[in-house]
């Protein structure tokens, strides 16, 4: 099947790792002598739930209701800028901040129309570079994930970039990945990265995915894109993990003049660990 | 191109193709919204129903959706038309063949209706689902009757299959035995085993396919399996020896979305005559597997035919024609898989559901559907029961089913065992009957031949543990 949202991944599905789903009841099956902790201890999957009749015991059934809710309370939070210019000043980033729309007016138009969600909005206004590098903040489809990783992501990541000319840091509502093509053009940014909140999964509503692209114009395809998922310590990707790999791949695109599928076959020229 | 035109109201309704009815009179989806070819008001839509109405169902063997030259699915679609199929209908319009189903239907006749199949085109079935409701599309498709069979048979009426989908993040063996021992346990799996592997390369695929055979083997469970890796890889498999039981692919219905899964017809066939000289049927010798979604050539920008976009639901019933193709054991839809762009709430998801199933069924297809949603997409329990309890009622042959609704793979929510327990009770319905008798040998059942709620230490359920050990 196609993807969902866009994500390359293993079949290009976002398959990023995530803790137990049954991280809320550890100890409740601690019973050594209880046979069903085979199936449990053997993977995360919801095995072994019991049952109420032919349905799900009430402790069940609310528990995935709990993680469904998170999930799609997490799509629907709105993207509140000021709690992440906050994040970033806190974290110690000193780049201007800037805020830009797609031309989807809302949440319910961005969900049915990605194509509104690729173009900024009509009366955008942006200044231009040249710069290095530009780094777009996306709400996606977890602000979630934006107001709880994107601030520590990116002052990793300018922590790593000495010498590197940074355009001012872009917030953007209602957003998905390609917005970063017109917005790194605008810029003149050499490099666009999208730090993008990635579609919530039953157990990780707030995972950060980040998006490169070389040379930033609309009509860049998606295999012209490397990507990291799963930024979300402490279960997922820590700030200064996801930082080294992608400023890894930073050094390597601005070396090749490209990104994408040429660049991951470069993969040997990544530290070790990197990729 | 032929224009149409009613008058509905006082006010005149003109539609410019074929193509251009077919996509207004849908009913209301995203996608067709996102792909620019919706009805741009209520009215609108059903002007467009009723000129479909009145379209003779022969049109769709002259005028084309997706044209014959540019596409080996239309080729495919017109060169194997079965004329002698099509005699009953052959006459009516699309509003009068409407009639006739509603009628075969109410009369039990599914000898009539099942034996249209070869003589329907994709077009001429997508045609008629969008004049019809949801307790249509449910009449009619409890009455048509498609039964095939490897190990078990499936299809049968008063049965309701489950894929058992044990999917794990890493493959891990452990991981996947344990998902797939849990399904047993609750009676799931008689459809198919069937993994979605995280890595497809033909070392994991063969790793994967001989775990499931050695549980199928060392239980002697009349069931199936399948990795449901690329085709390519799934050749290399059979090509090292490994015991392949179906060969999958995703399908789209048209050539541009086939080469977007990156398949040929070509491929499927080769594929399938690998499976088939394997023998490893017993019950019959259906060895393909394929799944469709509503909104996959459109995500792929392949949904353009003779007059520009083509709507999603008319291309999803064309992948069914190319299904049909290669006899299969096993298809469904991903119904809610997609995502909010193509199908965006429950009432969108349920009313494709019903559409593929009675489609795929109509079309000659062994139809099931993986019922399912992803976090982005207006949809929750209640709209998976409204559709699991209505395919029931609709005589679908098989869902998906994963431990606890959660596939911790590829991140969405399907059934869990216990809805597929849930439905077969609501609705008196059985496990696959060679899997039925399976599971008594294993005392997984009571006396009134339900799946029992074990205790770990009851005897069957320390035999099936005693693998995960």
């Amino acid at each position: 099947m196609t993807t969902p949202n866009g994500h390359v991944g293993h079949h290009g599905r976002n398959t990023a790792d995530r803790p137990s789903a049954h991280d809320g009841h550890v100890g409740e099956h601690g019973r050594t002598d209880d046979p069903w902790a085979v199936l449990r201890e053997a993977t995360r999957a919801r095995v072994a739930l019991g049952r109420a009749g032919d349905g799900l015991p009430t402790a069940r059934e609310l528990e995935f209701r709990a993680a469904h809710a998170a999930a799609r309370d997490a799509v629907h939070t709105a993207l509140d800028a000021d709690r992440v210019r906050a994040a970033l000043a806190a974290a110690g980033v000193g780049l201007d901040v800037l805020e830009v729309h797609s031309r989807a007016p809302d949440r319910t138009t961005y969900l049915q129309r990605p194509d509104l969600g690729r173009q900024p909005a009509a009366d955008t206004q942006l200044p231009g570079g040249p710069h290095d590098l530009a780094l777009v903040v996306a709400d996606g489809l977890s602000p979630r994930a934006v107001h709880e990783h994107a601030a520590g992501t990116v002052a990793a990541v300018l922590d790593r970039l000495p010498g590197w000319s940074v355009a001012p840091v872009v917030l953007a509502h209602q957003a998905r990945v390609a917005l970063g093509d017109p917005i790194g053009a605008a810029l003149g940014a050499g490099i666009v990265v999208v730090l993008v909140g990635e579609r919530p999964g039953l157990s990780s509503a707030d995972s950060l995915g980040l998006y490169l692209t070389h040379g930033p114009r609309p009509g860049r395809a998606d295999s012209e894109r490397n990507c990291i998922s799963n930024v979300r310590p402490p279960h997922g990707l820590g700030y200064a993990q996801a930082a080294d790999t992608l400023v890894a791949l930073l050094q390597a695109s601005r070396r090749l003049g490209a990104s994408g599928v040429v660049l991951k076959d470069e993969g040997t020229a990544l530290p070790p660990g990197a990729a | 191109m032929t224009v149409r035109r009613t008058t509905l109201g006082g006010h005149t309704h003109e539609f410019r193709s074929l193509t251009d009815v077919l996509a207004k009179a849908t009913p209301a989806r995203s996608g067709d919204v996102l792909a620019g070819v919706a009805a741009e008001s209520q009215a609108q839509r059903v002007a467009a129903q009723h000129v479909l109405a009145d379209v003779p169902l022969a049109t769709f063997l002259t005028e084309q959706v997706v044209g014959y030259d540019e596409d080996d699915v239309t080729r495919l679609i017109l060169d194997t038309h079965d004329g002698a199929a099509f005699t009953p209908v052959a006459s009516l319009t699309v509003g009068e063949f409407r009639d006739w189903l509603l009628a075969r239907a109410a009369e039990r006749d599914e000898v009539a209706i099942s034996a249209l199949a070869r003589g329907l085109t994709p077009e001429m079935v997508a045609a008629v689902s969008k004049l019809m409701r949801n307790a249509d599309l449910v009449a009619v498709a409890r009455r048509t009757r498609v039964v095939t069979g490897l190990r078990g048979t499936l299809g049968l009426p008063g049965r309701l299959a489950s894929r058992l989908q044990p999917n794990h993040p890493t493959d891990d063996a452990v991981g996947v035995t344990a998902s797939i021992l849990d399904g047993l346990l609750h009676g799931a799996g008689d459809a198919v085993i069937g993994i979605n592997p995280a890595t497809d390369n033909p070392a994991q695929t063969i790793a994967l396919l001989e775990l499931v055979d050695a549980v199928i083997s060392r239980y002697e469970i009349p069931t199936q399996s399948c990795v449901l890796a690329h085709v390519t890889t799934t050749l290399r498999a059979l090509e090292a020896g490994a015991p392949v039981d179906l060969v999958f692919a995703s399908v789209a219905g048209t050539q541009a979305g086939n080469r977007g899964f990156g398949i040929t017809l070509d491929q499927l066939t080769e594929a399938r005559a690998g499976a088939l000289a394997l023998g490893r049927g017993t019950v019959g010798d259906n060895v393909t597997y394929f799944e469709t979604g509503q909104g996959s050539a459109l995500s792929a920008d392949a949904h353009h035919g003779v007059d520009g976009p083509v709507d999603q639901q008319t291309l999803e019933c064309r992948a069914y024609a190319v299904a049909r193709h290669f006899d299969p054991l096993l298809v469904n839809t991903v119904v809610g898989f997609i995502g909010p762009e193509y199908l965006y709430d429950g009432k969108q998801v349920i009313r494709a559901g019903l559409e593929d199933h009675f489609c795929g069924k109509l079309l000659g297809l062994p139809m099931g559907v993986d019922v399912c949603y992803t976090n982005h997409t207006d949809v929750d329990g209640d709209d998976t029961d409204v559709l699991t309890l209505l395919l029931g009622a609709a005589g679908c042959a098989f869902v998906i089913a994963v431990p606890g609704s959660d596939d911790v793979m590829l991140h969405y929510q399907s059934l869990s065992f216990t809805d597929v327990l849930t439905a077969r009770s609501v609705l008196d319905l059985r496990p696959a009957p060679e899997f039925e008798a399976w599971l008594a040998r294993m005392d997984l059942l009571d006396d009134a031949g339900r799946v029992r709620e074990l205790t770990p230490d009851a005897p069957a359920a320390r035999t099936l543990l005693a693998a995960a050990r």
